[in-house]
């Protein structure tokens, strides 16, 4: 069974949260993942921390720091999230990370060990696209993996339509120029032009907005332009002083799903 | 018959040997690609070029002289030549590099410019040339940088410039190259990023070596005047990142007479756990869009490098440098603190002219290159020693 796909047949306007494992406490990663996906969280993106995170803004540095201060790393990753699919049946889970602690694990173990705990896919955002063809494609197949790409308002329509054919699970759409979890207001006609063009391309994959959004206002607005939305930053930042890290994530999922 | 290959080309997609490559996310594509499919054609433009020249000749003062260095020579039982970078305006070779950026950037239709510093020499080149076209200059320094290099701080600002202050990680030179990318990741279509080494995503290090490598063709003209002949037999350069070396080592890279010396710097002590000592302690992975090597730890996590020189504490080399090692076309050798502090005081008394930091941990490997009497070795003579005299003042008990 396709857990993305079949994620993105039988429902609409889907939320996926990130959050970074280990953070805010080394063992908070399983209970986590139950908990958002229990309040209504649709796909999870579960970060796996690195030092130097080149596309995430403070908040996710921030995680990532601590989780890594909190003893974090890939062989840790791979024996908590030997009780994932216990928790989460169903739901989509994406390992999102960056390229240098996936090449010192080992690409072909990274793959295997991800696959049969019950990870779907992969985002690798510092993983470009020629390397992704030539070297890593076929790995990520013959384990099962999806690789989801990223699509910014610069992206070239000949490049969209490149990435669109490579990706099976979903376009991750960049909302606006920056790191993730921005502050500043980005020009929204601008945003809403390039998401009405994105949409007019009539792409093969669904598509989820991301980098940004924070609240209910910007996922409602987001799904209008697409399937969906991606929250990180701002569930990290809700757990930062939680005293139940898991009962926290669930408030604000619900928070974001409410009617 | 086979052709020809050369060390100092990447192949198109920005390789030397395994090394090099640009792993960039997404949202630098755009940018990257407008500069790699742009850089080589604007360079090879004679207007560009004679702009070029007039700036390097009338405003950062080429040719740099090649000085017989012989109180110095005498001590190493050697034939010791001084490339005098130090004599560029703004005290080293970083505006060689700069003013070849700023010209590329105008180029481009860019109107904002960023850039990294550690110690700082390539945050005031950057804000030098941005000053002298009338372009706003932001450039990132780690924290603890702007501390040990307040000097350069001072300069930056009163040269026009904003001096953002990377707080994340060791804030040194690492946390301050990646607030530069977050930068041009929020600013993609009016900003360009003026990198200051041989290091970052391709084309940047093929960029910067081909604008530092104006020095390795002065050398050459200027020992075929001194000694008769081009070649010499050793060439002598600090590399944190690599772009003086890069730039020293370019027109010998293919004369395999010539010995290339990369001296890195050994902190405390190569194994002491406090250097930054990359060909030794660094294995292959991806730093800065760059593969090569790099301080990490089994997991794949950036370490922190130590070197008491702000310009030698980075925890990766440029590609360049990581394959030249590779294929043992260049020799490193490592440098500590304390013989870096001895080869200042050293240059100071013997040839009245003191050094920079990291440039003293190329002066201090000369007794270790085995070089004998009929022997010329060049040195470049990367920067001048103003910005650390603090540094050189706390340390005084070493230098006397």
């Amino acid at each position: 069974m396709d857990r993305i796909k079949h994620a993105f047949a039988s429902k609409r306007n889907l939320l996926n949260t990130y959050f970074t494992a280990g953070y805010p406490s080394l063992h908070d990663t399983i209970p986590l993942a139950k908990a958002l996906v229990e309040a209504g969280a649709d796909i999870l993106e579960i970060g796996m921390p690195f030092s130097d995170p080149l596309a995430d803004g403070p908040v996710i540095q921030g995680s990532s720091s601590v989780a890594l201060a909190n003893g974090m790393n890939l062989p840790v990753l791979f024996e908590q999230l030997q009780g994932l699919r216990a928790a989460v049946p169903e739901t989509p889970v994406l390992l999102m990370g960056y390229l240098n602690p996936v090449m010192q694990f080992g690409v072909e173990e990274f793959c295997r060990q991800a696959a049969a705990v019950g990870v779907d896919g992969l985002i690798l955002p510092d993983l470009p696209l020629d390397e992704y063809e030539e070297f890593y494609q076929e790995t990520f197949k013959k384990h099962g993996l999806k690789a989801v790409f990223l699509i910014t308002p610069q992206t070239s329509e000949e490049r969209i339509r490149r990435l669109d054919s490579l990706s099976e699970a979903f376009l991750y759409l960049v909302s606006g120029p920056g790191t993730t979890g921005g502050t500043t207001l980005p020009d929204a006609e601008a945003q809403e032009k390039y998401f009405e063009r994105i949409a007019g391309l009539k792409l093969r994959n669904p598509r989820l907005i991301g980098f940004g959004i924070a609240d209910k206002a910007g996922f409602d607005r987001a799904c209008g332009h697409a399937e969906g939305a991606i929250i990180g930053s701002a569930l990290i930042r809700a757990l930062e002083d939680a005293t139940d890290a898991p009962a926290e994530a669930a408030r604000f999922v619900r928070g974001i799903k409410s009617a | 018959m086979t052709p020809t290959t050369s060390y100092q080309q990447p192949t198109t997609r920005g390789y030397y040997g395994q090394f090099g490559g640009a792993f960039v996310p997404e949202m630098l594509f755009p940018n990257v690609e407008e500069l790699r499919t742009q850089y080589l054609e604007i360079m090879a433009d004679p207007a560009f070029q004679a702009e070029l020249q007039a700036l390097l000749r009338d405003y950062v003062g080429r040719p740099t002289p090649l000085f017989e260095a012989k109180r110095l020579s005498a001590k190493y039982g050697t034939r010791i030549f001084l490339k005098r970078e130090d004599l560029c305006h703004t005290g080293a070779h970083k505006i060689n590099n700069t003013v070849g950026q700023i010209l590329l950037a105008k180029r481009l239709g860019k109107t904002r410019i960023i850039a990294e510093t550690g110690a700082g020499q390539h945050g005031v080149a950057t804000a030098t040339v941005c000053a002298l076209m009338g372009l706003p200059c932001v450039v990132y320094m780690g924290a603890i940088d702007m501390e040990r290099q307040a000097p350069n701080v001072a300069r930056m600002r009163l040269l026009g410039a904003e001096v953002r202050r990377a707080e994340s990680g060791s804030q040194t030179l690492k946390d301050a190259t990646n607030e530069a990318i977050r930068d041009w990741i929020a600013n993609p279509v009016d900003t360009h990023y003026i990198i200051g080494s041989v290091v970052g995503p391709h084309p940047y290090p093929d960029l910067v070596a081909r604008l530092q490598a104006v020095i390795s063709e002065e050398m050459r003209k200027q020992l075929l005047e001194k000694t008769g002949t081009e070649l010499p037999d050793f060439v002598v350069a600090c590399v944190g990142g690599g772009s003086n070396a890069a730039g020293a080592f370019y027109h010998f890279l293919d004369e395999p007479s010539v010995r290339l010396i990369a001296v890195e710097a050994a902190g405390h002590g190569i194994h002491s756990g406090h250097s930054a000592a990359t060909s030794v302690l660094g294995t292959p992975g991806i730093i800065h869009g760059s593969k090569t090597l790099l301080m990490q730890d089994e997991h794949g996590q950036i370490t922190e490098p130590y070197s008491l020189s702000a310009g030698l504490d980075y925890p990766g080399i440029g590609p360049l440098h990581a394959y030249l090692g590779e294929v043992g076309r260049s020799e490193f050798i490592a440098i500590t603190d304390d013989e870096a502090l001895a080869a200042v005081a050293e240059l100071s008394r013997l040839e009245g002219i003191i050094p920079a930091l990291e440039t003293a941990h190329a002066l201090a490997a000369l007794g270790q290159l085995g070089a004998g009497p009929d022997d010329v070795v060049v040195v470049n003579l990367s920067g001048r020693g103003d910005k650390d005299l603090e540094t050189y003042l706390k340390n005084m008990d070493k230098l006397v």
